[in-house]
């Protein structure tokens, strides 16, 4: 890296004894070239103040753990480049939104995984290992639907931009009903009519107004408001179909 | 102050549909009782209409007819979102639904003046 004499100025979030109450700090980062905003966050961390905790693993945009709110927006921090968000100079750094924080830049990421089982965002195999593997055609519609939503990290960046998250305790949020958009274009697996259920209840995809936050800031380009577009479809589709039957 | 995270063309087309939504259901309560009028009172419908031709009244009613055509664009959108297959040219449609909300809402004006 080569420092180019430049500094900037950055305000991070620090807990108090209690984890969401709490101020921010201010410090003076050198500026390089190639610096991303997760080198600035480690820098203050190996340079300024060894007690500031974060929370990171690949540093490539594969984990999902790095997300934080950079001047106000929902970041994977590794793979965001300063130049790009920072603002006059000046960067604020902030836990990742709607989660509670455990320590300065540390989340608890419970409620968002909790919501992915709830959303029924698993897998039902409907086969065991002496079966033969099941033959998908790579040009198969529904194969083509899930794959449009499988690369999703778990950073949950997209739970953070949406506002009903923020509104609605009981929202599913958008990753997990994107994934749970993947397992329903999954032939091989069983478990479908729970899965219907569960997202048609409140809370589910019906609660979404596709405002698109969560799209608009997805760092892998991921649509979770096409993906919940499809499941109020597929609920109301479903809605007609046992209607026929009753 | 928009917070960060919402500056983009759908939050605000979003908050267009939410405020222009809350505004009819307001409003046309209050539409639906001038209507009444003709049915009910005699003269008090032409008192109204003579009221309402003055040149602020009628542009509130642009203002109404404005909303209106918002919402109803707008609304048609998020049904085609929701309900066509996906397309990506979002942006585009929300500035159609606000051009043709301002065609619709003008038309309106030009031929009341
Ligand atoms: C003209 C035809 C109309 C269409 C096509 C339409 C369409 C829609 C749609 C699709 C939504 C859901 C938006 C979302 O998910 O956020 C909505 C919301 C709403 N509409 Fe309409 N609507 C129409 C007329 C009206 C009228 C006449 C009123 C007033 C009584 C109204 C009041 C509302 C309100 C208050 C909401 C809630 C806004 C929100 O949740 O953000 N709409 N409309
Ligand atoms: S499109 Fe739906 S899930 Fe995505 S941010 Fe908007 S409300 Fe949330
Ligand atoms: S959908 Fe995108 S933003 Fe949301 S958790 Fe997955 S990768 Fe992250
Ligand atoms: S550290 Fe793994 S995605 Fe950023």
């Amino acid at each position: 890296m080569s420092a180019d004499g430049r500094i900037l100025k950055i305000s991070v979030w620090r807990s108090g004894a209690d984890a969401d109450a709490g101020s921010f700090q201010d410090f003076q980062v050198p500026a390089n070239q190639h610096q991303t905003v997760l080198d600035v966050v480690s820098w203050i961390q190996q340079n300024q103040d060894p007690s500031l905790s974060y929370r990171f693993a690949c540093r490539v945009g594969m984990c999902g753990s790095c997300a934080m709110m950079v001047n106000g927006k929902p970041r994977w921090t590794c793979r965001t480049h300063v130049k790009k968000v920072l603002e006059d100079g000046f960067m604020r750094i902030e836990p990742l939104r709607n989660l509670p924080v455990i320590k300065d830049l540390v989340t608890d990421m419970d409620p968002f995984f909790d919501k992915w089982i709830a959303a029924e965002g698993v897998f039902h195999p409907t086969k065991s290992r002496h079966d033969a593997f099941a033959s998908i055609k790579p040009d198969n519609p529904a194969r083509i639907e899930a794959n449009k939503a499988v690369e999703c990290i778990n950073c949950a960046v997209c739970f953070a931009a949406c506002d009903v998250v923020a509104n609605n305790a009981d929202y599913l949020g958008p990753a997990a009903l994107n994934r749970t958009w993947s397992l329903v274009n999954d032939a091989r697996d069983g478990g479908q009519a729970a899965r219907l259920q569960a997202i048609s209840q409140s809370g589910g995809c019906h609660n979404c107004h596709s405002q698109q936050g969560c799209t608009n800031f997805c760092p892998n380009e991921l649509n979770p408001t096409a993906s919940i577009a499809g499941l109020k479809r597929k609920t109301i589709a479903t809605m007609f179909k046992r209607g026929q039957h009753a | 102050m928009i917070a960060p995270h919402r500056k983009h063309a759908l939050w605000l087309a979003y908050a267009l549909h939410r405020a222009s939504g809350l505004a009819l259901a307001v409003f046309l309560p209050v539409h639906f009782y001038v209507l009444s009028l003709a049915l009910t009172t005699d003269g008090r419908l032409d008192d109204f209409l003579i009221w309402s031709d003055q040149p602020l009244v009628k542009f509130a009613e642009f203002g109404l007819i404005f909303l209106l055509a918002i919402h109803f664009f707008g609304g048609l959108r998020l049904m085609a979102l929701e309900f066509l297959p996906w397309s990506p040219r979002q942006k585009t449609y929300a500035a159609f639904a606000l051009a043709g909300s301002f065609f619709v809402s003008c038309t309106f004006l030009l031929s009341a003046a």
